[in-house]
Formats: C-alpha cells, structure tokens, sequence
C-alpha cells in the first residue's frame, strides 16, 4: 500500500486557523519545553510553575511584566506596518539604540533642568532618532533599490558602536568610577511610574495608544488599506497608482519612530541613564511579537505579554533552577519555529490518501 | 617597523579570521542557491557547544569534531525542513534559529563554562580554509553540480521546469552551509579560545553575513573580504596600543559600513546587480502553483 501525501493550496482560507495557530504554536512550545527541562534534570511541572506563574504571582511582577512587555509592543507594532507591506525592517534594535542616544542626549544635554518640557523632548528626539536611522534603509531601498533587510541589520550594528563610543567617550559619567555609563538623567527627564515603588511606567499609555491608532489606520483608512493592497503584491498598488516608494518611506519611519521611542522609554525609564546594553535583544524579539501577534494591534499586545514573560520566567530560572537566563531564547526560538510550521496549514491543505 | 612584530600580527590576523572564512563560505554556498540563512550566529554557538562538551566528556578531538558539524546537520536541517517543504519566511526562520541557537548553547554549555581544556593546533583549519575556498570556487563555476546550483538560484522555475530538483539542491547547500558554520564555532572553541563561555562568538555570524555581499558573492572575494575585515579588527587593538586616538568602535563598524556601501554599488545599478546576487535569493519555491 502506498500512502501520497497531498498538498493542495487551501482555497477556503480559515480565519479561525489563521488566530487559533499562534495558540497551536505556544502549546507545541510548552510540549517541546518539557523534554528539555527534563533534559536538564528538573520536574517540568515545577520548572513551568517557576517559568510562567510565579514570576506574575505578586504585584512587582505583574509590573515587571509590563515593564517588559511595553517597548516590544511599542516595536512591534512599528514594525507590523513594514512586514504588512512586505517590506523586512530588521534593524529594529539599532533604531532603538539610536532613539535611546538621540533622546538620551537632549536629558544629558540639559542634565541641570527641572523643566516640564525637558522629557516631552527627550521623547520626540527618541522617535526622531529612531526614524532617522530607519530612514537610511529606506531611501537606499527607493533610490539604489539595496536590500533593506541587510542593510538595516547592518546598522544594527553600527548603532551599538556609536553608542559604546558615546558611553565609554565624550557621554561617560567623569564620577562613574571610570566605568562605561553616562550620568543618570535629572529628575525632570525621567519617565513618570504609575505607583509608587513599581517600575511600570506610563510608556504603557503609548502602547495603548499606538495600538488603537494602528487599529483604526488599518481598518478605516486609505492608508491601511494601500499597505494591505501593496502586501498582497506590489504590482497590483502600482497599477492601482499608490506611490510604492512613499509607502515604504511611511512605513520605515513608522516602525523606526517607535523603535526610538521604545529605546527612549527604555532609558528615561527603567534604566535612568545610558550604558552599553540597554535593550536584551527587544529589536529582535519584537519580530517574534509581531509574527506571534499576526501583525494584528490587539494580537501584538497579547503576545508581547507572552514574550514578556519568558523573559521574566528566564530570569527566576536563572535564581531557582540554576540554569542561564539565556533559556528564555530558547523559548522565544521555538515559539516562531512552531508558528512559521503551522502556517503551512493555514496556506495548503494536506490529506493522504 | 621591526619585521617579528610584523609576523607577529600575520599571524594573529590568521588565526582570528578563520572562523570568518569558514561561516562565510558556507553560507556562500547557500545563498548562491537562492536561501537566505540569517541563522548562522545561533549554528555557530551550538556548533562550539557540542564540540566543547564531546571534547570535555570524552577526550577525542575526532568525536568532538564529530558531533559539532552533526549538530551543524541537524539545526540547518530542520531550518531547511522550514523553509524548503513548508515555505516559511526565510528571515524569520533564520533569525528564529538565531535565537534559539543563542538560547540553547548557552543552556547546554552552562555545567562545562570555565573548563580548561588543551586546544588544537589552528594551523591545520587555516589550510583546510584555503582549500574550501579553492574547492568552493571550483565546485561553483567548473562543475555541472555547481553550475545547478548556481542555475537554481538565478530562476528556480526555470531549474525545475529543467528537470532539476530544487528542494534537494537546496537541502544540500543548507546543510552544507550548516556544517560550515557549526565548523567556525568548532574552531573557535577549540582552537581559537580554547574554552566555552556563552556567545563567545561574538557577532561573527552577522560579520560572515555582511562579508558574503560585500564579497559580491564569489568565493575569492570572500577570503580576501575575510582578511580585510579580520585585518581591520586587529589593526584596530594595535593602533590603540601605539597610542593612536581614533576611537575603536570606528573601526568596530567598518565591515558594515564597508558592508552597506558595497551593496548600496552593487544594487544602484540593475546590470551588476543581476551579475552579483542570486536573483531567487529569498524567494519562496513553490511547486503546486
């Protein structure tokens, strides 16, 4: 008996597959993480209870979580604009490096302030220094035609040493014991916290807001409707006379004025000065967020929580199971891994026979 | 200037830049037909891994070699599993085996971070490197194999329409490309280092990366791209050491800037682009349109 695997284009595309498989994804991810906790020697249900519960169990956490989950909503719903239109903006991390020296310069510019206006500042110069640096992959890609995928990550990489440059150079705090760190911003450039002795702040307010912003862009707009058009394919925008080329200038500095402003928010934030490694990775994983979230505002900000929280888990893993921080990727890894397969079946339909 | 110190950074400038030939002329490989495998950073780390903790638990320098370029088959064969049968997005595939190789090495390696061990002469790889590149460059322009391989990733409807198989041709220069990478990692954790210490790789797979397009893909360019880039970051801790005050991250971002620059050349001008990438290069191949 010979068996044929059959792989048809599906012709009823399924809304419910396309929403229910990231779920598919999380749960094949847990399956898969059990077996290597118990690679590792540990129980998987104790390693789970210390990866995804314990850490949200108290209000601090709950913070935390939030804490995390802010800048990569705020990332990945810049990016969502780029990836609808099918173009590959990966150079996330180095626009929020750049949005983190741009505004962080004006808070160290202006480092004796008390004004009100010194953080509404700091702010627009993040979104504009994440948008500057988003804005050379995209005039490459209309006047030269350059791959915007290996350009932006190229300067990725260029952005993290401009910013070594500025924190170990002319930024270094004279009284920092020589080490590689700025002086911490003034009171006045810091980012307001939602209650007292937690570190959620009001970073959490533009995530909201940008997530509702993008729902209307998408659902009610020209604009959304020219990106959903131009995705589906770029000829087809062309012949319907949308300007392709601004588009992609649109939406590169969509995503990379959110970027900066996630770096910003990092920095005036949580962090409070600027030193070498301000972002875990937030620009990459935020692609991860993006796909998880189905490039759908609500769907992003549910899984910007989610990826918050193998952050979250890796570091109590790291103080309870005694294995590296690090594990978080893993998980990060293999949830796209098994999000990317099962969008196999939303597109084809397999039957044997 | 005296001539030791001149050997001396020679030789330094061997050593470290290896790893860049290696990873770079795999991926060579897998771009030429058609994939884009932003993967390598993460095949390197896990490639290092496996040979550090086969060396460390059983002393042979064969199995430990052994079972790095087998992880380097296996990762890279899931990622083809991917992107080849079923057609995920190449970059996301790629950055996802980034994360995840970051991840796992740093999982499995954390009981052995620390462990001395005695490391293997570099020069016998630096030669082996030599040979890759001499046997890629002929593999790719004087023989039929390569010539598919080229043609699969120029126009992959057209190599198939030919009777050619692309997913297999694909299968292959993936997992070629994977073992190559897991090799880099092989030789700087056992050679270079000699230890294991989490992302001890340091960003070189974006750095093989970026040299395969400033190579414009074509395997003696990358080797030589590969002793510039290499020669820079050295150039960089020795100028620092006579007392020149350029800051060192200018240096540090040379090979992306120098990067973007010649891409920026290659892609302004549609003829030289059609002549230096491969025009399929991350494009899905689907068979039942």
């Amino acid at each position: 008996m010979v068996y044929l695997i059959n792989i048809k284009l599906r012709e009823d595309y399924s809304n419910l597959i396309f929403y229910l498989s990231p779920l598919v994804a999380v749960f094949l991810t847990l399956f898969f993480g059990s077996f290597i906790f118990l690679i590792l020697d540990l129980s998987p249900i104790e390693s789970f209870k210390i990866f995804f519960i314990s850490p949200i169990s108290n209000s601090y956490g709950i913070s935390e979580l939030f804490v995390k989950a802010t800048p990569l909503a705020i990332i990945a719903l810049g990016l969502s604009y780029c990836f609808k239109n099918n173009i590959y903006n990966i150079g996330a991390e180095g626009q929020l490096t750049m949005g983190a020296i741009f505004g962080g310069g004006i808070g160290l510019l202006f480092n004796d302030s008390t004004s009100i206006f010194l953080l509404p500042l700091m702010i627009l110069f993040g979104a504009i220094g994440g948008a500057f640096w988003a804005t050379i992959p995209a005039l490459l890609k209309t006047k030269f035609n350059t791959n915007e995928i290996l350009t932006s990550l190229m300067l990725t990489y260029v952005a993290l040493f401009i910013l070594d440059y500025f924190v170990v150079g002319p930024w270094k705090d004279p009284a920092g014991y020589g080490l590689p760190k700025s002086m911490p911003f003034p009171d006045a450039g810091r980012l307001p916290v939602l209650f007292d002795g937690l570190r959620i702040h009001i970073g959490v307010y533009f995530a909201i807001m940008i997530c509702l912003i993008s729902y209307i862009v998408y659902n009610k707009t020209l604009f959304g409707f020219k990106l959903r058009v131009s995705g589906f394919s770029s000829k087809a925008s062309q012949y319907a006379g949308f300007k392709y080329k601004n588009l992609i200038f649109y939406t590169f500095i969509i995503s990379g004025a959110c970027a900066g402003l996630a770096g910003l928010f990092e920095v005036s934030g949580p962090i409070g000065l600027l030193y070498r490694d301000i972002s875990p990775n937030y620009g990459f994983t935020a692609i991860i967020v993006a796909f998880l979230g189905r490039l759908n505002p609500l769907g992003i900000i549910l899984s910007s929580l989610l990826i918050a929280l193998t952050y979250l888990g890796a570091e109590d893993a790291q103080l309870f199971l005694k294995i590296p921080s690090a594990v978080g990727f893993v998980f990060q890894g293999l949830v796209l891994f098994f999000l990317l397969g099962t969008d196999f079946l939303n597109k084809y339909k397999v039957s044997i026979s | 200037m005296n001539i030791d110190i001149v050997i001396g950074i020679l030789n330094i400038v061997l050593i470290s830049t290896t790893p860049l030939v290696f990873a770079g002329i795999g991926e060579l490989v897998t771009e030429k037909s058609g994939v884009l495998n932003l993967g390598l950073e993460g095949l390197m780390l896990v490639g290092a891994v496996t040979g550090f903790i086969t060396l460390v638990l059983t002393g042979n320098y064969f199995y430990s070699l052994f079972f790095s370029i087998i992880s380097g088959v296996i990762l890279s064969g899931i990622f083809a599993f991917l992107v080849l049968n079923l057609m995920t997005n190449q970059i996301a595939t790629g950055l996802a085996l980034t994360i995840f190789g970051i991840g796992l090495s740093a999982m499995l390696g954390k009981k052995f971070s620390g462990t001395p061990i005695e490391g293997l002469n570099p020069y016998y790889f630096i030669v082996i490197s030599f040979l890759l590149v001499f046997m890629v460059s002929y593999f790719l322009s004087k023989t039929k194999s390569g010539l598919i391989v080229r043609a699969v990733g120029e126009d992959h409807n057209s190599a198939y329409a030919l009777g050619y198989n692309v997913i297999k041709t694909r299968y292959m220069t993936i997992i070629f490309g994977g073992v190559m990478s897991s090799l880099a990692g092989f030789y700087i954790s056992i050679c270079y280092a000699p230890m294991w210490q989490e992302g001890m790789t340091a960003g070189r797979g974006w750095i093989a990366l970026a040299l395969v397009v400033f190579a414009t893909w074509k395997p003696w360019r990358l080797l030589v791209g590969a002793y510039i880039f290499g020669g820079v970051a050295i150039m960089q801790m020795n100028l620092q050491a006579i007392g020149v005050k350029l800051p060192g991250q200018f240096f540090n971002m040379m090979p992306y800037l120098a990067t973007i620059i010649v891409l920026v050349f290659i892609s302004s001008n549609k003829l030289r682009l059609k002549l230096s990438a491969p025009a399929s290069l991350n494009m899905p191949f689907e068979k039942n349109q």
